[in-house]
């Protein structure tokens, strides 16, 4: 009788929703919404995501953040300062204009000139010196110094289109290019000019509901499989999962920890799942007076280097990432998921808490001292308990630790003031290689260079300074790589920061679809599959 | 009546005056919106252009200054995180919201009135109990599990509701309304079921203790005994009677349905304002939580206007005079 019942139910369900679910719809569920349509006004990951369906880079990063060619098709370096790209002929943007070198100048132009714009994408453009058009299909671009992370820092930004904008004469100037006006974010909200070369075309946005995109079908590339992709924002972890299990939506992306074990089960339901390029770690501030730590006669014992060591030692990684994660994350020894460009394969992590404990006495702490961590307690996954379980493993080798979470808002604030000895943090490498963490956590706070800006412990070893300024002026790969791995290793050694584990990113999704899991944790519609 | 009117605004202005220095200053204490907005990548130049980008270099009076200057003149600023008006972004996500609110308080109205009048004029028999016993569960169990529940039983088990968000709609005179297509209308009954349960329950308490109090009145007896037809007692002489408490509460419980059903829109994953003004917190949006909280106290100060409108309709007693007002 249930039986019945339930198959009557589903007959009802499917009258219901007849028509609705087209075989080339695509529905996915998304944890966070993109601020605006527009591809310059904010370097964020949600805006990043569905800019990509839309405006293209000149070049691309696959699924493990490796450069793969997009607008343009070739690209090689003429001597250490001076990149030639080749651009890709034929390509249509999607009022039917053709894709040409000033569509990329324009971009260029455009990007310092977005007004408002809460978190800017100049930080990608301003290695660019200049930039000739020999032809409509090659750019030469020089930079001011070497500079490696060209090719990579065009993966950022998509190419809007100059002629729709009204931009076909402006040229590019170092100082600033000169403009009647500049487009606005709410042109590109309101579709009139979300006009690119990508996959997918825009067919509707409404903030907080829905971003509709329909397939481009004059694409160059692979054409999606999907005719229509909706985006819908499902912020609530619960109810995403419950769209998904009641088929409301096809995918969806940060499926919440305590579900993964029975969304793996569900026979409906498949989970793909990768290594981020997100590492958590703990900063120890290395100042010469620090605000939370009490009990050492107003000393700051984080600049000894014995008790950062025994910080390190007596954290089991291992035991945080099975209890707290369920094993989806991996114990971290650097900055960076071995494996990812300029790591150190060599780097490992250990356990010893009696060993941790005679650092503690030798630096002149045998009865510890007492401490409080700070914490974010909605920003990374479980931030909040794995900063609970580090304050109980301190508290075992004698270092008495206490907890003080925070909202994201307050936390990042309080942070930036300065207010915590020890925090718990996390850092994703955009470029999906060492310089990111490298430079902005651990290198000496220096404005001129862009070196540290998010260096709050006061670490500064002019060695790793001098690599890293060394390999971010080497255009030869290899030997980058053994600089940046170099300067990871002094890093590791002289326990800058303390790192925790590498991030896991699970998608889920209806049986039937695959997707590529994506170091990056970009939701790529064109790049989920139905199985055959 | 036009004194009254000119009364009710000026204490309002004084209200929202208050109001958005108590707001301003609240979130400024919070954090400063750079922190959370920007890119973890940026560099300290970079940092610094944006603050000065978003205004948030001067010092705090005279951000303050300028966004009063702004609002006298009616621009309550661009929203930090999305880069238009903070007005439009507000506006932009009411009708949503109220087509929900309307429909739940419509759900309210319709089951809570009848069971609490029946409940009411028959307190000790057994459905009269099960009412109560009902309300005192709409009341105490949380909105997000009841909803999550809901959501549980009708879209994942049963398959017969979608599990969240809004459906088709249609534009009328330009705004998007979902319950004039049955897709819409299906989105909408899981969540509207949700933010009634509670009215309910309080609809039905209020009726019930009216309908107590009154059927016990002389007047009624009398209808009674002119031998006037049980409906008719109950319709007209009872229920227009315990009307006046349940149209006050109604009318507050209205505003605040609109303004801050935020659980709700969180878990059905409705584009409501709610929803908006609890992302607009948690990023430090201060030009739309302000705007958010003016578009509010505009709307209470509506809603009571109206409710006062209503209670000299019902009970003809009641004038809205200047003088004691």
């Amino acid at each position: 009788m249930k039986q019945q019942l339930s198959i009557l139910a589903g007959a009802f369900a499917a009258v219901l929703l007849g028509g609705q679910v087209s075989a080339a719809e695509l529905r996915i569920g998304t944890a966070a919404e993109p601020s605006a349509l527009d591809p310059h006004y904010h370097n964020l990951t949600p805006n990043n995501t569905v800019r990509r369906h839309i405006f293209e880079s000149l070049v691309d990063q696959d699924a493990k953040q490796r450069l793969i060619p997009a607008l343009a098709e070739s690209w090689r370096t003429i001597d250490d300062k001076t990149w030639e790209f080749k651009l890709r002929k034929g390509v249509k943007f999607h009022d039917g204009t053709e894709f040409t070198a000033q569509d990329f100048v324009y971009t260029v132009c455009r990007i310092p000139n977005v007004a408002n714009s809460p978190s800017s994408f100049t930080l990608y453009t301003k290695g660019i010196d200049s930039i000739e058009v020999p032809d409509p299909h090659t750019l030469i671009i020089r930079t001011a110094a070497p500079y490696p992370l060209l090719p990579v820092e065009l993966t950022t930004f998509g190419i809007i289109s100059a002629k729709a904008a009204g931009g076909e004469t402006v040229t590019f100037d170092k100082a600033g290019c000169k403009a009647d006006s500049w487009p606005s974010t709410q042109a590109f909200n309101d579709g009139s000019l979300a006009i690119g070369t990508g996959p997918f075309k825009l067919a509707a946005y409404r903030k907080g509901e829905r971003i509709v995109l329909d397939r481009n079908p004059d694409y160059w590339g692979e054409k999606p499989e999907w005719d229509k992709v909706t985006f819908r924002p499902i912020t609530s972890e619960g109810p995403r999962v419950a769209a998904l299990l009641a088929g409301d939506v096809d995918l969806v992306d940060e499926p919440p920890l305590q579900d993964l074990e029975r969304l793996r089960k569900d026979p409906k339901i498949s989970v793909v799942e990768t290594l981020s390029n997100r590492i958590i770690y703990l900063a120890l501030d290395q100042a010469e007076k620090t605000p939370t730590i009490k009990g050492t006669d107003d000393r700051n014992p984080l600049r000894d280097i014995r008790v950062r060591q025994a910080m390190s030692m007596a954290i089991d990684r291992e035991a945080i990432v099975k209890r707290i994660m369920n094993d989806t994350a991996e114990p971290a020894a650097q900055l960076l998921a071995p494996g990812l460009f300029g790591t150190n394969p060599d780097l490992k992590f250990s356990y010893d808490a009696k060993r941790a404990k005679e650092l503690l006495a030798e630096a002149g702490y045998p009865n510890g001292f007492e401490l409080t961590i700070g914490t974010p307690n909605d920003r990374y996954i479980n931030d909040e308990k794995i900063a609970q379980a580090v304050a109980q493993m301190y508290s075992r080798i004698g270092i008495k630790t206490q907890v003080d979470a925070a909202t994201v808002n307050v936390f990042f604030s309080r942070r930036n003031k300065g207010e915590f000895s020890v925090f718990l943090g996390g850092w994703s490498a955009a470029t999906g290689e060492a310089s990111s963490p490298l430079k902005s956590l651990v290198a000496t706070r220096i404005k001129e260079k862009g070196f540290g800006p998010t260096n709050y412990t006061g670490y500064s070893n002019p060695k790793l300074d001098d690599l890293l300024t060394k390999a971010l002026a080497t255009v030869d790969d290899k030997e980058r790589e053994k600089l940046l791995a170099e300067a990871m290793k002094t890093a590791v050694d002289d326990v800058a920061l303390v790192p925790l584990h590498y991030e896991v990113t699970s998608w889920a999704m209806r049986k039937g679809l695959s997707y590529e899991p994506r170091a990056d944790q970009y939701t790529l519609a064109y790049a989920v599959r139905s199985a055959k | 009546m036009l004194v009254f009117l000119i009364r009710r605004i000026a204490q309002s202005a004084i209200v929202v005056a208050i109001m958005s220095v108590l707001v301003f200053t609240g979130i400024f204490a919070i954090g400063n919106p750079i922190d959370v907005l920007i890119s973890p990548e940026a560099d300290e130049a970079e940092r610094a252009a944006a603050i000065a980008r978003l205004g948030l270099d001067l010092p705090m009076h005279e951000q303050f200054l300028a966004f009063a200057r702004n609002a006298l003149a009616g621009d309550l600023g661009i929203s930090f995180v999305h880069g238009v008006p903070a007005v439009q972004l507000v506006l932009e996500r009411f009708p949503a919201t109220l087509e929900l609110a309307l429909l739940a308080m419509t759900i309210a109205v319709l089951t809570g009135i009848p069971l609490g009048v029946w409940a009411g004029l028959r307190p000790d028999s057994k459905a009269g109990k099960i009412i109560m016993a009902g309300s005192i569960l709409g009341f105490s169990l949380p909105t997000f599990w009841v909803g999550m529940l809901l959501i549980m039983a009708f879209a994942v088990s049963l398959g017969w509701l979608p599990a969240s968000g809004r459906g088709e709609t249609v534009e009328v005179l330009g705004v998007p309304f979902s319950f004039l297509t049955a897709n819409g209308l299906k989105h909408m009954i899981l969540p509207a079921l949700n933010l009634a349960l509670f009215k309910v329950s309080l609809v039905i308490r209020l009726a019930r203790a009216g309908t107590r109090e009154v059927a016990l009145q002389d007047y009624v007896r009398f209808a009674r005994a002119k031998g006037l037809s049980p409906a008719r007692i109950v319709g007209v002489h009872i229920l227009k009677n315990i009307m006046i408490p349940v149209v006050t509460v109604l009318g507050l419980e209205f505003g605040s349905v609109i303004a801050f059903s935020v659980v709700t829109e969180t878990v059905f994953a409705w584009p409501g304002m709610g929803k908006l003004l609890i992302d607009s917190i948690l990023l430090l949006d201060r030009p739309v939580v302000v705007a958010y909280l003016l578009v509010t106290v505009l709307l209470f100060i509506v809603i009571n206007l109206v409710v006062d409108l209503l209670y000299s309709l019902l009970d003809p007693r009641i004038r809205l005079g200047g003088a004691k007002a």
